[in-house]
């Protein structure tokens, strides 16, 4: 009853792959800043980087965030490309600067960008020097979140891959859970799995450095997001063991994510049902009523966050939608394969992007909801297509049990409201 | 290297996306790596645009840099051409290509693409986005314009407006509205709307009006000195900026305009006694270098504020701003340093901030009111209505700009009055903006001289000053507070409380007193009175 059944036609983890090169149409790794420094409440993300790093990080949530941010950029000048400046004497006079202003913060992150890779700065040697300058207090890692490098979500995989070699060492059976979550999924997760007696369950990224997991060859470890391929090869180096499952969308992917860990805990049949009955029950409920609108819909997801293969395997499997294409950046066979097993048959699987020859196929598809970047939302919108704004679905609680309803309803919302509008959009 | 929160400019490259998407049948090829596609949700999201910028990326990777990223360059830019069949073509690099110096205006020159190739120079580790606009309609402009002979009737062109300007879609509408009422025809508009057709028929035109010189003075130079087109200097933006402005038509024009004011409704409405309490109402402005200069005469002759500082973070005004900030008495602060601008503010605590986004939400955090006169732009920015700054028209949505932001007159003398009311106080807020009128909490008199810092987002307190909490009694340039003069303090309504703390504390600076009494406090108030 916890294993969801296998689409008849079979799945796509077979299908052959649309893979395409050319213009990309996507955020590059320093996006996932905006959330990432949110999450982890003592660190700071210094950008090693140029004015359009700054200028990213302040629009690409659609709007400038203004409370006191964790993050921030030291923009490379003239000096620094000539040469003229050591590029390691500058980026401590900058953590310097920055360590008096905000002495609260423990752990810094100091992050590559495009201009910074392509002169070559190593960060990784400023990382060393000023982690040990600095230790016990702040801990400094590196990594990149160029765009050159990291496609959008990848810069949280960067961001936690550089995390791993610096935990502490454990034999201890734990769980690790690896992905930034919400803070009341995160709960919700954790009250979940303590039901069934599985305790200890630690978080990566923590929300603070003390709260911070060991790793050993007894660790196991789930992903809470599909994008974490190099995370996931880091952990595996260090002995831990991953936890294949399909990811803990909708009812039925939560149910699933939650066996495959009930599994490796040995938790008895009867307790998993008598934990998971009541929230399955409230979440079959949820999505029934939010995916009202979804049945019987097409949908075309434009790569953006590796999101897209779960999402189009709940949709499907959940709200009665169709997929016409799913895109996604980077497809891991290692990580999404369990989705794609059970995404049923049809659509095109694309991995990589040509925008125009995919804009080409989303207008001559024109699927009844079109999921995408915000650069190309509204132009779609005013050639008539429904489109839902991906970065939505990584801005917002939507894992687990309690906000299936809620993931069914981000994309039935603009269905619901092109229903309710009588009036012709002017332009 | 230099440490940055928040910018007040993008990088040149988006402002010569402001000027690509803002024309019709122009194309930008831009050499930049992935991720530099951000650039489009400004336009799209910000600026509601229906159509995605006129621009094709590169977006090269780490394993285009071993290979071959010139050639990836020609083929995105003959499939640009290709599919999107423009009129003219713009090429450039953003800051990571800049780095890898692959010429994309030399290769698309020699391309042989059949329509005019412009390559743009924009040093991205040096300029910024201002520039980048500037620079490039100057390009296009040098390039695209072809002399001719010019109309027969009086024509101008109106220089200046790109794609997320500050209201610049309404502006160009109203001064083309009075410029028709003037008799003056507009030949061309650009960059706004404007195809490279139109661009070379810009030499028809007998003069320009220069509307926004941030994007548009390299252009009016230019076309000045090559084509013997003088430009407007004044920026049309207050009721007396507007009659300076059509004074100076008629005298580019060399024939006397008659105008009609009829629709013009501020001089009345600042004149009217219900506007008697915006009297001396101490502003700071920051922005953009044009609109500041222009806002602060509006807010000085036409509203009755007290200039108390300004400041652009374009340096390329620093030079005539400076000159305007001593003209009105005051410092100007040239920087674009988002802290900086906060630390003035916090330090002038003005009672209005006519800024940019940024001293919006620096003003909800110290909790002083701002209207928003200047770029860079949020979405609020793009109203749904005719909204412009320009004109007589302009005047009037000006005259509502800096008033809303206020509490209003009577409502001011009310709280002053009747502080105390639990429901009615000043940290309730102005009645007309809904939402956080909240009960004032009784508080016992030790727990004031204790209070915590105020909150984001609440309006700040700023009765008890951060020296006097933090700092004990030590030297003798350290003043104190006693209680009941710090209670006397609370009692004035928080629009004027740090204004009274300043004046207060200068005063007794003055005297050489180290204890603050109500004597001192209302001692001061009399030394100010105005």
């Amino acid at each position: 009853m916890n294993t969801p059944t296998l689409p008849v036609g079979g799945g796509c983890r077979t299908a052959p792959v649309l893979k395409e090169r050319g213009q990309r149409e996507v955020f590059c790794g320093l996006t996932g800043i905006i959330w990432l420094h949110r999450k982890m409440q003592d660190a700071f993300f210094l950008v090693v980087g140029s004015r359009t790093c700054a200028h990213l990080l302040q629009s690409a949530a659609g709007v400038m965030i203004f409370a006191e941010p964790r993050f921030g950029t030291a923009i490379l000048e003239e000096t620094d490309l000539a040469g003229l400046a050591d590029s390691q004497k500058e980026v401590d006079r900058v953590v310097e600067q920055l360590l008096a202003r905000r002495p609260d913060i423990r752990q810094l992150f100091l992050v590559g960008s495009c201009p910074s890779e392509v002169i070559k700065i190593d960060l990784s040697r400023a990382a060393e020097r000023l982690s040990a300058k600095h230790a016990p207090h702040v801990r400094v890692l590196n990594y990149s979140g160029s765009g050159i490098e990291t496609t959008f979500t990848q810069g949280e995989d960067a961001a936690l891959a550089c995390m791993v070699p610096v935990l502490p060492e454990s034999d201890a059976r734990e769980l690790v859970v690896v992905g930034a979550l919400p803070d009341v999924v995160e709960d919700q997760m954790i009250g979940l799995l303590s039901a069934m007696g599985i305790d200890n369950v630690r978080c990566l990224p923590a929300q603070r450095i003390d709260g911070e997991t060991g790793v050993g060859p007894n660790t196991v470890f789930a992903l809470a997001q599909p994008f974490l391929g190099d995370t996931h090869a880091a952990l595996e180096r260090r002995g831990a063991r991953h936890i294949p499952a399909p990811f803990p969308f909708g009812e039925e992917g939560t149910t699933a994510w939650l066996a495959a860990i009930a599994a490796e805990f040995d938790v008895p049949a009867q307790t998993f049902e008598a934990v998971t009955e009541a929230p399955r029950a409230r979440a079959r409920k949820a999505v029934a009523q939010a995916s009202e609108h979804l049945n019987g819909k097409s949908v075309f997801f434009f790569p953006d966050s590796q999101l897209e293969i779960p999402l189009a395997r709940f949709l499907t499997r959940e709200c009665g939608m169709t997929a016409i294409e799913v895109g996604s950046p980077y497809i891991h066979d290692a990580i999404v394969g369990p989705d794609l097993d059970l995404l049923p048959q049809g659509p095109v699987i694309s991995e990589g992007q040509d925008v125009e020859k995919q804009l080409d196929r989303a207008r001559a598809a024109r699927a009844d909801l079109t999921v995408c970047g915000l650069g190309l939302a509204n132009p779609l919108e005013a050639e008539g297509l429904a489109t839902k704004w991906a970065i939505e679905l990584v801005f917002t609680p939507v894992h687990f049990y309690e906000q299936a309803g809620d993931l069914a309803g981000l994309f039935s919302r603009p269905l619901r409201r092109k229903s309710i509008l009588k009036v012709e959009a002017a332009e | 290297m230099k440490l940055t929160v928040w910018t007040y400019e993008g990088p040149p490259h988006v402002g010569a996306m402001r000027v690509a998407t803002a024309m019709k049948g122009l194309h930008y090829v831009l050499h930049a790596p992935q991720g530099d596609t951000y650039a489009d949700l400004l336009f799209t999201m910000i600026e509601r645009r229906n159509h995605r910028p006129p621009v094709t990326y590169t977006t090269f990777q780490a394993r285009d840099l071993g290979a071959d990223t010139a050639n990836l360059f020609k083929t995105a830019c003959q499939e640009a051409v290709d599919r999107f069949k423009p009129q003219a073509i713009i090429v450039g690099a953003s800051c990571t290509a800049e780095l890898i110096q692959d010429d994309p205006g030399g290769m698309a020159e020699t391309m042989d693409l059949g329509i005019p190739v412009i390559p743009l120079e924009l040093p991205s580790y040096q300029r910024k986005e201002n520039f980048g606009a500037d620079e490039t309609f100057f390009q296009i402009v040098k390039h695209l314009s072809k002399p001719q002979s010019r109309t027969n009737r009086i024509t101008c062109n109106i220089l200046g407006p790109t794609a997320l300007g500050f209201r610049n879609r309404d502006d160009v509408e109203e001064i083309t509205g009075l410029l028709s009422d003037l008799g003056i025809g507009v030949n061309v508009v650009a960059p706004l709307n404007a195809t490279p057709a139109d661009i070379a028929r810009l030499p028809a035109a007998h003069f320009n009006v220069l509307l926004y010189p941030e994007t548009g003075e390299a252009a009016a130079r230019w076309l000045e000195k090559n084509h013997d087109q003088p430009f407007t200097k004044v920026v049309p933006i207050g009721a007396g900026a507007t009659r300076d402005f059509i004074a100076e038509l008629a005298r580019i024009t060399g024939k006397p305009l008659a105008y009609d004011e009829s629709r013009l409704r501020l001089p009345w409405w600042s004149a009217s006694v219900d506007s008697t309490y915006l009297t001396g109402k101490r502003v700071f402005l920051f922005g953009d270098g044009s609109h500041v200069m222009a806002m602060a005469r509006v807010a000085r002759d036409e509203m009755g504020f007290e200039v108390i500082g300004m400041g652009c973070y374009n340096r390329e005004m620093a030079r005539p701003l400076r000159a305007m900030a001593k003209a009105y008495g005051v410092e100007a602060l040239i920087t674009d340093d988002y802290l900086e601008v906060e630390r003035t503010l916090e330090e002038l605590s003005p009672e209005m901030i006519l800024g940019t986004q940024m001293e919006r939400h620096i003003g909800k955090r110290l909790g002083i009111p701002c209207a928003v006169i200047s770029a860079p732009v949020h979405v609020q920015d793009f109203p749904a209505r005719y909204s412009p700054v320009m004109g007589f028209e302009g005047a009037n949505v000006l005259f509502d700009t800096l008033v809303h932001p206020l509490v209003m007159g009577l409502e001011e003398h009310l709280l002053t009055m009747f502080r105390e009311d639990f429901e009615f106080h000043d940290e309730a807020g102005a009645s007309h903006h809904g939402g956080h009128a909240t009960r004032r909490i009784a508080e016992p008199d030790q727990e004031v001289a204790a209070r915590q810092p105020a909150q984001d987002n609440a309006p700040l307190d700023l009765s008890i000053s951060d020296e006097a909490k933090e700092e004990p009694a030590s030297g003798s340039d350290v003043l104190v507070w006693l209680a009941d003069a710090e209670r006397e303090l609370k009692k004035i309504p928080f629009f004027v409380r740090g204004k009274a703390r300043r004046n207060t504390e200068s005063y007794a600076a003055e005297k050489g007193l180290q204890k603050i009494s109500i004597e001192t406090l209302y001692e001061a108030k009399a030394h100010y009175a105005r």
